[in-house]
């Protein structure tokens, strides 16, 4: 290994850790500093009621969170608590966050792994073929997809698939976590918009690299269109697809939210609204957390992907990976949120 | 303010040569043919009509939201009991709801709460951002590295997740919605205003202006954000798209406006009930916001393309 | 005579669909014959680069062959279906490209490029392909072949680059080659060096080349024939030295007239009351500036000028410019040429103030300049003016030209906005521009034109010093001339000294009094112009002018 490439590795692990630290504070800032008083948020049981508070009550109630130390000595003791993966108590049930997290996340995991197995033969199979296609009228077809599977509301597909193929035709359960037919349905809703934004940036960056000169001396050797698209024109365009991986982490958790919650299944997605709705704040960072962590550790492994699919990160080191990060930067954010 | 710009490594400085004697070749070649083009050209609306469908969508719904009355003259409200659960008729063209109210009608004037909280999230997304995002890419230097590094840390949680997160402090309602809604655009509008703040600046025609003597407020006002803008226009429009989603997204989720006030995402999850036997009661809002979001996009694309050409 | 290789009968393409298709080749005809080399000349928008797609059959997707033939060995290739176009590309006729930066495959080793084009024809596989490839590189001119065959494109240098496309090129063993601008990307030696090579494997292996260039020098030294087009059309053909030297056609006249590297005169500038008269030979015209040269104190004096530029990793510099010093005098134009790398734009930038020196100074009449600041930076535009390669960049695409030649008075605040414009329309004028140009934007005008917008920006303070930098190199060579003269009688209406940067040292003989040769940020020779070309002392500056085209063609008997 380089040395190059040893220095380029260590700063990726370095500023994913610096990225944890920071979403950790953020989460911080916003949970406990917001003018809103956690303690009678957590008294008033949500949805801002007011309630008769007994200030002994209310005392005793700081002094258990913490929460009539200084602000500085909380957030110290908060961090250290985290580093220790102990992410505090619910205040809705008394439960340990983590596990809570636990037992919801293997749900969860199992339908973001299944709907982005979906997605990503969805989305490359979409963008191969619009570049492919040597009529004009099914590329332009196949080009209208993505910006239509981004545009479509999650809650709406997914009541959509239920209505006909729960109800009109009874194939799939529409609702629940009962075997491998109830993950269909949602596998599928959440696949709708990752694909779809996989299949635009894949495409885009398809249609670029067929553009750039080196196709042209490979298609001058007499190569066919397959030999230009799979060997030379596909592992250019991986290389601006990679950088959206996180995103698509990013989407499918947020997706999960709402499919959790449309197709009444167990898992982070529906722990998360109702966190939300009960103001369980520890809960609500414990999630915010894992969301960030999921996400820099995703770009962590494309971080570690990158020299082997682009050389000259390998070649270059730093000089290229500040490139890249530029243009992870920069890239356009065709990729809607998964709402 | 002096002129000298970084010292750039020479690798990178030969990479910026080989980008622009490409720019070079190519815009030589386009100049030359459009130069040379015929001027007889149809106008835009005729030659992309989807174009022109997709704003007169938005314009639609945007009319909606300001002057419901015009659009329906029954009320979102109180409904007609003896009516409840009617299909799509010319009396009530989206039906009516498990209370007999007219669907259309709350559609149209839901369109008020939702496009409300949609406007709001982007100007908040868009005059704070765009204020970050310009700062830090013509100081550069330390305020630049802060600056991204909060923004590469709102990045890393799913917008929806950080929007939940703020609802959670700030209360459900309709405009914290926004807020929420809002503060998870920052940083796409601030990353996008920094890139191309850092593109325009390091354009030859910007440092030429400086060359020449222009002062540096001058060469921010005249050169650096009018070529800027047209990016960051395209982005709003994308972000509108996007916002409506996380907005109904929000609603659906019932973080939004209580009952019975309607909003786009509630109207969807209010008729999950009826999924079996009323089917007009999620599909027809839902294709309302699906419809809205495919406009914007499509209006995105053309303003992207337009900022590109 | 033997049966042509390739035949072009008549052949026309348009470009576009519909409304908007529009021809751009029409009816152009000529011949190959087996290993000869033909070179196809012309200006951009000639038509020479989409009849050499042509004939490879890579046309762009909205470009079509509307008409004509081509024939390779008598068979008919327009119409033919894409399937067969396959066994003809890469094994029958090979390409080529433009430019070696980009015309690989950045994460492929160059090795498995040359190699692929065996395995497509099925003329080897796996490790025979290898290791016929790193042959091939070892035949093209590359060192250590076999170690570069298993690196990646980055990690070469352009030209090698360029001998690994011609390994590719060649590697089938095509009958003919077509050679699209192949070396236009490339420092002047390292071009003469790919096209020696170039030409000692054809006559090697006998592939006829078709060798499409924009340099008529550069055309008449490497091909036996020359085709001239322009516009669309074959307006001659010919033998290169008749081409040259007895041009039938008024546009190849007008073309060789331009070429900078055929003529050796200084562009002299007319008096501007007798502009309409002929022009004065060459010799007598003592240029306005020399005379006063002499005089006094020299405007600009550079002083050990060091710049050191920061290479990623732990302290690590690098030195673009390297213990510089010249002067510039009242009047006078220096002229500083390199190849790039050779820090000739980064002296140019240090004497404009645009970069700070690591070390050195710049003395404007006497006085340092490097440490200026603010207002004495800005007073110093006043003074200093540049004048920039790229015309297609150097002008905000959003400004109307007038505003664009008025804005460095708006800066500093001279007149007002009437007696602004009436002071761009003056400028506009004194470069030669239709007053209209006034309201229009950069991206109406040519090339040419909006040089002459950036030349009349940078007059508009009245300034004593312009700094061009390559300021004719993104134009064509008709177009150069012109632009040369535009330079040349402003300096003598104006008495302005000019600091011009140029990697082209036949330009560079055109328009200076005195020649600074770079090299490795070093400044290995400074002399007056006439002794540079005559008595050059510096090796360098022999090899570079050994290096500048058309020479052969003049020489050589045929």
């Amino acid at each position: 290994m380089s040395s190059a490439l040893a220095g380029y590795l260590a700063r990726r692990v370095g500023q994913a850790v610096l990225v944890l630290w920071a979403a950790f504070t953020v989460t911080f800032a916003i949970l406990y500093l917001l003018p809103s008083d956690p303690v009678a948020v957590m008294l008033g049981g949500g949805q801002g009621e007011q309630v008769d508070v007994d200030p002994a009550q209310l005392a005793a109630l700081r002094a258990e969170h913490g929460l009539d130390d200084p602000l500085p000595v909380q957030y110290a003791a908060a961090l250290w608590r985290t580093l220790h993966l102990d992410l505090g108590t619910s205040i809705s049930n008394g439960a340990p966050v983590t596990r809570l997290i636990a037992d919801a996340l293997p749900q969860t995991a199992l339908l973001a792994a299944a709907a982005f197995a979906l997605a990503l033969v969805l989305g490359v199979a979409t963008a191969l073929a619009s570049t492919w296609a040597r009529w004009g009228w099914v590329r332009s077809l196949l080009l209208a997809l993505p910006p239509l599977g981004v545009s479509l509301p999650t809650f709406w597909v997914g009541l959509l698939l239920i209505q006909l193929l729960s109800f009109r035709v009874p194939v799939f359960p529409a609702l629940g976590n009962e075997g491998a037919a109830s993950l269909v349905l949602p596998a599928v809703t959440l696949a709708v918009p990752v694909s779809a934004s996989i299949a635009q940036v894949l495409a885009r960056g398809l249609r670029t690299a067929l553009a750039e000169p080196y196709v042209e001396t490979a298609r001058a050797k007499g190569a066919s269109r397959a030999r230009v698209h799979l060997r030379h024109a596909l592992r250019n365009a991986t290389i601006p697809a990679l950088t959206i991986a996180g995103v698509i982490v990013g989407n499918l958790l947020a997706g999960a939210v709402v499919v959790e919650t449309v197709f009444s299944r167990v898992g982070i997605g529906r722990l998360t609204v109702s966190a939300v709705n009960g103001q369980d704040i520890p809960l609500v960072q414990g999630l915010v957390l894992l969301a960030a962590a999921v996400f820099v550790a995703t770009n962590l492994v494309v971080d570690l992907l990158y020299p082997v699919v682009d050389p000259r990160i390998r070649l270059l080191g730093g000089a290229r990976a500040s490139a890249r990060r530029t243009a992870r930067a920069t890239a356009r954010p065709v990729v809607g949120s998964t709402s | 303010m002096s002129s000298t710009s970084r010292p750039a490594p020479p690798e990178s400085v030969l990479d910026v040569l080989e980008i622009e004697q490409r720019y070079r070749r190519r815009a030589g070649a386009l100049g030359a043919r459009r130069a040379r083009r015929p001027g007889r050209r149809l106008p835009a609306w005729v030659r992309r009509p989807d174009l022109l469908l997709a704003v007169a969508v938005v314009a639609l719904v945007l009319a909606w939201a300001l002057v419901p009355s015009v659009f329906t003259g029954q009320s979102p409200i109180d409904g007609v009991p003896a009516d409840r659960l009617q299909g799509p008729s010319a009396a009530h063209p989206f039906g009516t709801d498990h209370l007999g109210r007219d669907l259309f009608a709350r559609v149209v004037h839901g369109s008020r709460l939702t496009l409300q909280a949609t406007v709001l999230a982007v100007l908040i997304g868009l005059v704070a951002g765009s204020a970050i995002g310009l700062v830090a890419g013509f100081v550069r230097g330390v305020v630049d590295d802060v600056a991204m590094r909060v923004v590469d840390v709102l990045l890393s949680i799913p917008a929806l997740l950080l929007s939940m997160a703020l609802i959670t402090a700030l209360g459900f309602g309709t405009v914290k919605v926004a807020i929420a809604v809002g503060i998870g655009t920052v940083a796409n509008f601030a990353r996008v205003m920094r890139s191309e703040v850092l593109k325009v600046g390091a354009a030859v025609y910007v440092e030429a202006a400086r060359a020449s003597g222009v002062r540096t407020s001058a060469v921010l006002l005249r050169h650096v954000l009018p070529n800027a803008a047209g990016p960051v226009l395209a982005l709003s429009a994308l972000e509108f798209g996007i916002a409506v989603l996380a907005v109904s997204a929000l609603s659906f989720l019932g973080f939004g406006a209580p009952p019975p006030a309607p909003e786009w995402g509630s109207l969807v999850s209010g008729g999950r009930d009826y999924l079996a036997t009323a089917w007009w009661l999620t599909t027809l809002p839902g294709l309302v916001v699906a419809a809205v979001v495919l406009s914007a996009n499509r209006i995105a694309r053309a303003l992207e393309r337009r900022t590109a050409a | 005579m033997s049966a042509p290789l390739l035949q072009v009968s008549d052949l026309r393409i348009s470009y576009g669909s519909g409304s908007h298709r529009r021809e751009v080749v029409h009816g152009v005809s000529f011949e190959v014959h087996p290993g000869e080399v033909v070179a196809v000349v012309g200006e951009s928008g000639s038509g020479k680069s989409t009849t050499a797609h042509a004939v490879v059959g890579l046309l762009p997707a909205s470009g079509a062959v509307d008409g004509g033939s081509v024939r390779l060995e008598g068979e008919e290739l327009v119409g033919l279906p894409e399937r067969a176009w396959r066994s003809v590309r890469g094994a029958r006729i090979g390409l080529v490209p433009q430019d070696p930066t980009l015309s690989l495959n950045p994460v492929k080793r160059v090795g498995e490029q040359v190699a692929e084009a065996l395995v497509v024809h099925g003329l080897a596989r796996g490790a025979a392909a290898r290791a016929q490839a790193v042959e091939l590189l070892t035949a093209a001119g590359l060192p250590d072949a076999g170690v570069r065959a298993r690196q990646y494109p980055a990690e070469l240098s352009g030209g090698m680059r360029q001998r690994v496309l011609i390994a590719v090129g060649l590697a089938a063993g095509p009958r003919l080659l077509v050679a699209d601008e192949p070396t236009s990307a490339l420092d002047v030696t390292v071009q003469r060096q790919v096209l020696d090579h170039l030409e000692h494997l054809r006559r090697e292996s006998g592939t006829a080349v078709l060798f499409i260039t924009h340099d008529l020098a550069v055309a008449a030294d490497r091909a036996s024939r020359v085709v001239v087009m322009s516009q669309g059309r074959v307006v001659e053909t010919g033998s290169a030295r008749q081409v040259l030297t007895a041009p039938r056609h008024p546009y190849t006249a007008s073309l060789v007239a331009s070429a900078p590297s055929l003529s050796s005169a200084r562009v002299t500038a007319l008096p501007r009351a007798a502009a309409s008269a002929v022009p004065a030979p060459a010799a007598p015209a003592a240029p306005v500036g020399r005379a006063a040269a002499g005089a006094g104190e020299p405007l600009v004096q550079v002083r050990s000028l060091v710049k050191e530029f920061a290479l990623p990793g732990r302290g690590r510099t690098q030195r673009a410019v390297d213990g510089v010093s010249f002067s510039i005098g009242r009047g006078e134009t220096l002229g500083l040429v390199g190849e790039s790398g050779s820090g000739k734009t980064t002296t140019a930038r240090l004497v404009l103030g645009l970069e700070r020196p690591t070390s050195g100074q710049v003395l404007v009449e006497g006085r340092d300049t490097a440490g200026l600041r603010g207002r004495a930076w800005r007073e110093l535009r006043r003074r200093m003016q540049l004048v920039y390669q790229n015309p297609y960049a150097s002008l905000d695409p959003r400004v109307a030209v007038g505003e664009t030649v008025a804005e460095p008075l708006r800066a500093f605040g001279v007149g007002d906005r009437a007696s602004r414009r009436r002071r761009a329309a003056e400028l506009l004028e004194k470069v030669q521009l239709p007053a209209d140009v006034l309201e229009r934007r950069p991206a109406e005008l040519s090339g040419g034109q909006r040089q002459r917008v950036a030349i009349a920006r940078a007059l508009a303070l009245d300034p004593e010093l312009v700094v061009c930098d390559e300021p004719v190199s993104a134009l064509d060579v008709s177009v150069q001339a012109r632009i040369l003269e535009l330079l040349v009688q402003l300096q003598a209406d104006q008495g302005l000294s000019y600091l011009f940067i140029s990697h082209d040292l036949a330009v560079v003989r055109q328009i200076s009094d005195r020649v600074g040769v770079m090299r490795h940020g070093e400044l290995v020779e400074l002399a007056p112009t006439a002794e540079v070309f005559t008595r050059p002392r510096h090796p360098y500056t022999v090899e570079l002018l050994e290096a500048i085209p058309g020479r052969r063609a003049l020489e050589e008997v045929p």
